[in-house]
């Protein structure tokens, strides 16, 4: 079982994007479950959201624990919160900001995990980009796709297309793309 | 019209000049003047064998109603009914009254039940059965008034009849906001310094029912059963949520004697303290004049409730009432 | 057809596949997906001759379905929680009248303090309403247990009241088997009423009965939850036949039968606790699990059918009756006792209040515990005692020491120091 915990704020997308991994997953044959942290919906509030990805049906509801993947939509919070709480150090860590680990001052974090599970994206300047909108979360699914190889791009753009009308779908699915390439970009580098 | 040959006693010649203002014992008019009350082909929605008090004129306004609902449209009616006098008197178990479908589900929600109703008969393609929710003016303006401002404003096919003899009879004469102010009740008694209800602002539910705009408003009196009948046939004519409130006078609450529910009901009316109108999606269409005015006292004075009212000292709260009548008559423009 | 979506929606297609006539709806978190989809479903003519309204509040919600399902609509709405209060008087009523009115509680804990999220406080609080109270663990028996639901209180008239967890089933997005439309109509055949307010025959619902009747009346009822029990395990089976699953029932048992330690709860928390149980076994512990889907009626017999072999019951439960302890766990002992005797250690956890999240780690502590026979027969499961006890010791030294929650909520730090009241 793949799991994944993404942190964010309220209004970035957090929901939807654990929502689009699960149907992703699904729609690749895989038992997936997803849900939100139920917190406080307001704009801006921290907000968490749950994915589970599995060959075998999912019984558990707790929420994640100790996430193979831990997404962070909005590096601000790292002031806000512990966000690394269980975190698997063998697992993935996907961070939207322009800067290095090391810039971000969470390198003593960062430095446990093995070489290329740790990277950083401009995942809101391009998602501004690509949807006109500061929402970060399809960037980042792209950029998950290409890190963890647990789902297909094809996957996730059934799964936005699925969930929003064309005229959001497709610039979403170039944002994807996008995060997707800028990874496989950077995976190539090292 | 036509007067009928006059009976010789002095006792039938009352009944004669009552007849004249078109009260209840009309069947010694001429044929079309008539009410159908006064037929033998009247519809029984309520057949004898209920339990209501002597000279009750919540189960008169019930009758009335009713029966006109069911000839309108051709015993087509379904009856939801608040808790209260009328439901406990008309079915004490294992017996009923109601010669048609009737429900009393809960004392605040008779609206809700109601608007229920007329949805399934909405999604079962049923344009001809109507409905009719019915309570006393505790259930209506003060327990049950969220639930008939929702059905007010969904606008749905239900018309709401208010039995308005102003307190909670059935609980042993309590206060509700329809309670007149001054009026002695079991938790508003005649002592201290403010005796009886107090003048508050009043929840008047016609001119609260005229704000939600609905097709159809009016107010009846039970003394009055042409008009009466008159206004359930007009609001059976509209589709969509429509309000009639019947003044109903209550022996037991009012301290009135039995036989003067009639004479109370029209002297209500006639002194201004009981406005009879209609409404038409929220404006006033029509409005009964008064035909013999008569002074507040000789309301007040046939009611126990209002004792202390006629006494000197009380005098500041006769004027109140006056004042009341008054602003009534200018208001509805009832002279 | 197999669909990935949230509970609420799922709930929302499986009760549209039930073909209601009328369906009132109030918001309330965290039902509110549920109505709102069925909105969408009647509005666009996906769902047809149905009367769908937006009521303005829980009790017209319940006394407007009182009215429909009178009048012989197959009606259903959906609440939780404060709603539930809200519209107690005519919850009572529905049962009373003997409406088959199908309900969803998406349950949810009871204020003060207002919290949102899930426990079973909502139902609990209507235990002794008259309503059958079914309780699922996934969100596909959520949707089987509903299209059930319908069959079984117009069998009975009686209304049925299905629980599911509140945000963690209605919100979890995960995989549903939604059946086809013949399928439900084979399983589901139209709405025959046993009353109805009918002008071609009228008669008069809801009269006044006095000591002479009224026992006889109340009895009945609880005969009537009585010929659930069959009913409700005859139509579990006749589902699995149609749809081709196991769904619904009395009870659900994950090697409660062979097992020393047994765990009784209702709703989503089975799913977790089969998860430990499945690594426990592997352990070799003794382990297994009992899960009640039927709360009311309360289904005695097949509860001890299924610990007769048990040492230890653990039972799991998430609301209590202050002053008392646990609900489910009282109600366990006293049907146990008359057919096990006193011989099994029944003990009580208190869990998943509020929304506390109810993780294996801690489940794994209890049964540890257990398995050491070191278990309290009363435990709140992961309560905070140092917060409590400066709570304690505050209204000790201080007459006015203020809001209890503010105070602890100061304490955990949720609140700043510098906004005391």
């Amino acid at each position: 079982m793949f799991q994944i915990r993404i942190h964010g704020r309220g209004g970035q997308g957090v929901v939807s994007a654990s929502e689009l991994l699960s149907v992703a997953a699904f729609s690749e044959g895989k038992f997936s479950q997803s849900f939100p942290s139920f917190g406080s919906e307001r704009m801006g509030a921290p907000v968490q959201a749950f994915a589970r990805i599995s060959d075998s049906n999912i019984t558990i509801r707790e929420p994640v624990m100790e996430p193979d993947m831990l997404i962070i939509q909005d590096p601000t919070l790292f002031q806000a919160i512990n966000v690394f709480d269980g975190a698997k150090f063998d697992g993935y860590l996907l961070i939207n900001s322009s800067k290095t680990p090391e810039e971000l001052g969470i390198d003593d974090v960062t430095s446990q995990y093995p070489n290329n599970h740790v990277m950083t994206l401009p995942a809101t300047e391009l998602a501004l980009k690509y949807i006109k909108q500061p929402k970060p979360n399809t960037v980042l699914l792209g950029a998950f796709a290409a890190l963890s190889n647990t789902i297909k791009i094809p996957a996730l753009e059934d799964a936005i297309r699925g969930k929003f009308p064309k005229k959001i779908a497709e610039p979403n699915i170039a944002a994807t793309t996008a995060g997707y390439n800028f990874i496989i970009k950077q995976l190539e580098n090292t | 019209m036509t007067k009928k040959e006059q009976p010789a006693t002095d006792e039938q010649m009352i009944k004669f000049y009552q007849t004249g203002t078109f009260t209840v014992g009309n069947r010694l008019l001429d044929e079309e003047f008539r009410t159908v009350q006064a037929t033998s082909e009247r519809s029984n929605s309520i057949d004898s064998g209920h339990r209501a008090c002597q000279g009750c004129g919540q189960a008169l306004g019930a009758r009335y109603a009713l029966d006109t609902a069911m000839r309108v449209t051709d015993n087509k009616i379904i009856a939801a009914n608040a808790t209260g006098c009328l439901e406990v008197f008309t079915t004490p178990y294992p017996e009923t009254a109601w010669s048609i479908p009737w429900i009393h589900s809960l004392f605040g929600n008779v609206a809700s039940v109601a608007s229920g109703i007329a949805a399934t008969l909405k999604a079962k393609g049923d344009t001809t059965t109507r409905v009719i929710a019915q309570g006393g003016d505790g259930g209506t303006t003060d327990i049950g008034f969220a639930c008939l401002s929702g059905m007010f404003d969904r606008n749905d096919d239900v018309l709401y009849i208010c039995y308005d003899n102003g307190g909670y009879m059935n609980t042993g004469v309590q206060r509700s906001s329809a309670t007149p102010g001054g009026a002695r009740t079991s938790t508003s008694m005649p002592v201290g310094e403010h005796p009886g209800s107090s003048f508050t602002t009043g929840k008047f539910l016609p001119a609260i029912a005229m704000a939600h705009e609905i097709p159809y408003v009016a107010t009846a009196s039970v003394h009055d059963l042409h008009d009466l009948e008159r206004k359930i046939e007009k609001a059976m004519s509209f589709r969509g949520a429509r309000y009639i409130q019947i003044n109903v006078p209550c022996p037991l609450g009012w301290g009135s004697e039995p036989a003067k529910t009639i004479k109370l009901a029209r002297i209500g009316v006639e002194s201004g303290l009981v406005p009879l109108f209609e409404a038409e999606h929220g404006d006033l269409t029509n409005s009964t004049k008064i035909r013999y005015q008569v002074p507040v006292e000789e309301y007040l004075q046939l009611q126990r409730r209002f004792a202390h009212i006629l006494k000197p000292a009380n005098v500041d709260q006769l004027e109140t009432i006056r004042a009341i009548a008054e602003k009534n008559i200018k208001r509805y423009q009832l002279l | 057809m197999l669909y990935q979506m949230s509970g609420s929606i799922a709930v929302a297609k499986a009760i549209a596949l039930c073909r209601p006539d009328v369906v009132p709806c109030y918001p309330i978190t965290p039902q509110t997906h549920i109505v709102e989809h069925l909105s969408v479903l009647v509005k666009s003519g996906q769902l047809e001759n149905c009367t769908y309204e937006n009521v303005e509040s829980e009790f017209a919600s319940m006394s407007f379905c009182i009215g429909s399902s009178a009048a012989g609509a197959r009606t259903y709405t959906a609440t939780a929680s404060q709603g539930l209060l809200y519209m107690m008087e005519a919850v009572y009523n529905a049962s009373g009248l003997g409406l088959p009115i199908v309900m969803t509680l998406g349950n949810r804990a009871i204020g003060a303090p207002i919290n949102i999220w899930n426990d079973h406080s909502d139902a609990m609080s209507v235990r002794d309403a008259g309503w059958i109270q079914l309780f699922v663990e996934s969100n596909q028996q959520a949707v089987d247990v509903h299209i059930q639901a319908f069959k079984l209180a117009e069998a009975l008239s009686i209304p049925v009241m299905v629980n599911m967890d509140g945000f963690i089933l209605t919100h979890a997005i995960t995989r549903v088997d939604l059946p086809e439309q013949e399928q439900v109509d084979q399983f589901l055949p139209p709405f025959v009423p046993r009353q109805k307010l009918d002008t071609e025959a009228p008669l008069s619902i809801g009269a006044m009965v006095g000591p002479d009747a009224f026992t006889e009346v109340r009895y009945l009822a609880h005969h009537r939850q009585k010929e659930a029990l069959a009913i409700i395990e005859q139509q579990a089976k006749e589902f699995a036949k149609i749809f081709g699953r196991d769904s619904g029932g009395l009870v659900k048992s994950y090697f409660s039968e062979d097992a020393d330690i047994v765990l009784v709860a209702m709703g989503s928390v089975i799913g977790t606790m089969q998860d430990l149980v499945n690594d426990l076994r592997n352990e070799g512990y003794s382990v297994g699990i009992l899960s009640l889907r039927s709360f009311r009626p309360f289904p005695a017999n097949a509860i001890c059918n299924a610990l007769k072999n048990a040492k230890q019951v653990i039972v799991f439960e998430k609301s209590f009756a202050v002053g008392m302890g646990g609900i489910l766990a009282s109600e366990i002992h006293m049907a146990t006792q008359r057919f096990v005797g006193d011989k099994l250690i029944i003990k009580s956890v208190i869990g998943g209040l509020g929304g506390r999240t109810i993780t294996k780690k801690s489940l794994r502590k209890l049964i540890d515990s257990a398995n050491k026979n070191e278990l309290d027969d009363e435990v709140f499961m992961d309560l905070d005692g140092t917060t409590v006890v400066r709570e304690l010791k505050r209204q000790q030294e201080e007459q006015s020491s203020g809001p209890v929650a503010e105070n602890i909520l100061r304490d955990i730090g949720v609140v700043s120091a510098s906004k005391t009241h």
